[in-house]
């Protein structure tokens, strides 16, 4: 395929139709060996879509795709045996226990019996589950099954990890805890690619990331470029009891008008919230806070990420 | 708790019912095919075509086969009916549907709810029942207007199935054990109650446990109102045994759902 | 068992996670067995004693003896049927088993003949549970009998292949009445428990249509020893089955899987 160090992951106007309905339209990205990157966008931006098209399980409608150098659509098998899928709801197996969980798939991937058990072992600890390995599926909490199914993603040693909306529907310190894990994954030089609606664990966990619209790329590039790129350090805050002033963007910063509060796009949201009690408009409540992914992604669409 | 149990049925009994009816608008055909459909197998297959096969009818003393085993199958296909409406529909309705914590919410109590649930098991076995009368009937086979009694046999057999196997199902968090519980306890008593042969040729040990149990009785209960053999004695006994499971049915599944739904 | 094992490919894995699952619910396993059982008992020695004798090929033989081959196939047909029915429409539609087999080296095919050979093996076990006590009950006469097995293998790969294509055809769970609708009257009606002949003319193709009908045929003849060409057809009858039902399954899957 590639000559030199090949991408880990390289497409070309992928796109993904089912029917009239376009879910990817012709997207490019590559992924770098060893990099964590990132695909950040609403429900129904084509990210999914994405995902199963990397892990082989779709094949793709156009375009071109290689994961890891290879061609899903000829060498699935061979690319598969060389990669972990974490998806986005987990399908472990409730009629084993965890251990067994772990056990299982390593033999679909070839391993030796006795080869099996000693990874699912190494496994358990790096999940943090070895006091339950012997328990069921199905009591454990949401965390748990969530690092039981991306211990399960690792079995075969992969070189890259699709993770599916990996910390969806857990609580805060649950996903600080997985977050900490991946990071030791990152560590260890695996690739990683993880799709997400939520903007602060794009920041926190990837190299670079793109974010997706409709099916589309809208931009692309680190977390701080993006941020630096597309808007101001800080963001003012403001409610209103009954509306924001008609004039509030007659006053030089860029303003985002949400149902229940605006956005002062300024470099330092102190300057801003001082000039505007000189200006006589006095908000119910505001507050300052760094700007964040969350407002690229309405800068640039004019929507906001979790509806 | 329980002492109010017994008492006159509440109004919220009857909405209950009636909620549980509204719902039968989608389930009808499944309570069909196994109260009326299931049993016409048998007779067909086993009393018709195994019964041509068969010369010496003598000890089932005047019947022919298919008189022997289509009123003795009735009894067989309700309890078989009413176990597995016990079964899964009672997990489904405390375990995965949540709908009886919701019932509970309004005034309906949890023994009420017991009792509307084992009721509606009834009313639907009853409905397979009487159809499979009239298939009888249309069959020669019903030889006595004492046959209009025997959907209520019927239907007693289900909710005292029913309302013991209810019992047990809404301590269970899983249905691992349903089938076990159909192959091995329900399969078995509908073959060897006396429905295909008299249970006297049964080993004698096998015999006092068709004795203690109910679908024996209500296997010849409904032999004897169907095919004009009905003797007050004897079936007054019968029919004893088997209200005697009905009570033990309603107290045990007031008792379980109590203590699964109200504390 | 480990060479059979290494024939099936990547396709063993599968029979190995159905093996591993069963390990804690051997109950449930060795209950799905007792069915026949009771039918041998109930139908064959207990209403045998009214029947007293039916004839085979014009032999004629006790009637327990003329059940108890039907038996065996009705065997091999339930155990198939359990977990290529509802167990595996649970795995396809709930617990998403065959989605995460399909991220490893695992392909479609592999899943879905691992999942048939493993119904087979559960439906074979069966069958030869009831040999030996059909046996052991001096019912079978004749070494031929020994051959049920592998017939039974062949009832359980059929309606192994059967149970999953219509699984993966279904909609909702209230689909598997129809099953039930179907299993039932062709489990009384396939001549396990009576002749062909007891059939009205018209209704005797209908019960000829049935891969059960063809299961029990072979399976008795082989437990009398009277085999004869018409055998080879009740084969290929089942080999047919089983391959139509197999390409429907990956058909289906193929579609809901790998869209």
């Amino acid at each position: 395929m590639s000559s030199g160090p090949a991408s880990a992951i390289k497409a070309t106007g992928l796109t993904k139709r089912f029917g009239d309905f376009v879910a990817v339209a012709g997207i490019d990205l590559e992924v770098e060996p060893g990099e964590t990157f990132s695909l950040l966008g609403p429900n129904g931006a084509g990210k999914s879509s994405t995902m199963k098209m990397v892990s082989t399980v779709s094949p793709i409608t156009e375009g071109e795709l290689t994961i890891l150098g290879l061609d899903p659509s000829a060498e699935g098998r061979e690319i598969r045996q060389r990669m972990g899928v974490v998806p986005q709801e987990d399908n472990l197996d409730q009629e084993l226990t965890v251990r067994e969980n772990l056990v299982i798939y390593a033999r679909y991937f070839g391993l030796s019996w006795a080869q099996a058990k000693e990874r699912a072992d190494e496994l358990l600890s790096f999940a943090q589950l070895t006091d339950r390995a012997d328990a069921a599926v199905e009591p454990l909490s949401g965390g748990m099954k969530r690092r039981l199914t991306i211990a399960r993603s690792l079995v075969n040693t992969p070189e890259l990890v699709l993770l599916d909306e990996p910390t969806t529907g857990l609580d805060p310190q649950a996903r600080h805890l997985l977050w900490e894990r991946l990071y030791q994954l990152k560590e260890q030089g695996v690739t990683l690619l993880l799709t997400t609606h939520y903007m602060d664990e794009a920041e926190q966990l990837s190299d670079r990331l793109v974010i997706m619209d409709q099916g589309t790329i809208v931009t692309q590039g680190s977390p701080t470029a993006l941020i630096a790129e597309h808007v101001t350090n800080e963001v003012l805050e403001l409610r209103f009891a009954d509306g924001p002033p008609a004039d509030l963007d007659q006053h030089g910063w860029r303003i985002e008008t949400l149902p229940d509060r605006s956005l002062v796009y300024a470099d330092r949201g102190e300057d801003a919230l001082r000039r505007l009690a000189e200006l006589d408009v006095h908000p119910t409540g505001s507050l300052i806070r760094r700007s964040t992914l969350e407002d690229v992604f309405l800068a640039l669409t004019g929507r906001t990420l979790v509806e | 708790m329980t002492t109010a149990t017994f008492g006159r049925p509440s109004r919220s009994l009857w909405h209950f019912l009636e909620h549980q009816f509204r719902r039968y608008r989608t389930t009808w055909r499944a309570t069909i095919v196994s109260g009326l459909v299931s049993p016409m197998l048998f007779l067909g297959s086993i009393g018709f075509g195994l019964g041509s096969q068969i010369d010496d009818t003598s000890s089932l003393g005047t019947l022919d086969y298919a008189s022997f085993v289509g009123p003795g199958v009735l009894a067989g296909a309700a309890m078989i009916q009413g176990a597995s409406l016990g079964l899964w529909p009672t997990l489904g309705a405390i375990k995965w549907e949540g709908t009886y914590q919701a019932a509970l919410t309004t005034p309906l109590t949890a023994a009420e709810l017991a009792t509307g649930h084992i009721l509606w098991i009834g009313f639907r076995v009853f409905v397979g029942s009487a159809l499979y009368v009239v298939v009888l009937t249309l069959f020669g086979i019903s030889e006595s207007w004492l046959a209009v009694f025997a959907p209520f046999i019927a239907a007693f057999t289900g909710i005292a199935f029913g309302g013991v196997i209810s019992a047990f199902a809404a301590t269970q968090d899983r249905d691992n054990a349903f089938g076990l519980i159909t192959r091995v306890v329900i399969a078995p008593l509908f073959l060897f109650s006396g429905a295909f042969f008299p249970t006297s040729q049964l080993p004698l040990v096998a015999q006092w446990v068709a004795a203690v149990l109910p679908v024996s009785h209500a296997v010849e209960l409904c032999r004897h109102l169907i095919t004009g053999q009905f003797d007050a004695a004897t079936d007054g006994l019968h029919f004893a045994v088997l209200m005697a499971w009905l009570g033990l049915g309603w107290f045990l599944v007031i008792r379980s759902f109590t203590k699964r739904l109200s504390s | 068992m480990t060479a059979a094992m290494a024939l099936l490919g990547p396709a063993r894995h599968v029979v190995e996670r159905n093996l591993m699952s069963y390990r804690r619910l051997w109950l449930i396993f060795a209950s799905g067995f007792v069915e026949p059982v009771f039918y041998l008992f109930g139908l064959g020695i207990g209403l045998g004693e009214l029947v007293g004798e039916v004839e085979v090929n014009g032999i004629p033989v006790e009637y327990a003896a003329f059940v108890a081959p039907g038996l065996i196939a009705s065997s091999a047909m339930n155990g198939a049927i359990f977990d290529a029915t509802f167990n595996f429409y649970f795995k396809l539609k709930y617990a998403k088993t065959f989605d995460a087999m399909l991220v490893t080296p695992l392909a479609l095919p592999d899943v879905v003949k691992g999942e048939i050979i493993w119904s087979t093996v559960r439906g074979s076990i069966y069958a030869a549970s009831f040999l030996a006590i059909s046996a052991a009950l001096g019912l079978m006469t004749s070494w031929w009998a020994l051959l049920t097995v592998p017939a039974a293998m062949l009832v359980g790969l059929a309606f192994s292949a059967v149970g999953t294509a219509l699984s993966s055809s279904f909609r909702s769970w209230h689909d598997f009445d129809y099953i039930q609708l179907a299993l039932q009257p062709m489990f009384l009606a396939s001549t396990t428990f009576f002749p062909l002949s007891v059939f009205p003319d018209w209704a005797q193709p209908l019960v000829q249509a049935t891969p059960l009908y063809h299961g029990v045929s072979l399976c008795r003849n082989l437990a009398f020893g009277t085999i004869s060409i018409n055998d080879v057809g009740h084969v290929i009858y089942l080999l047919g089955v089983m391959a139509i039902g197999m390409a429907i399954t990956q058909r289906r899957l193929g579609r809901l899987l790998l869209g």
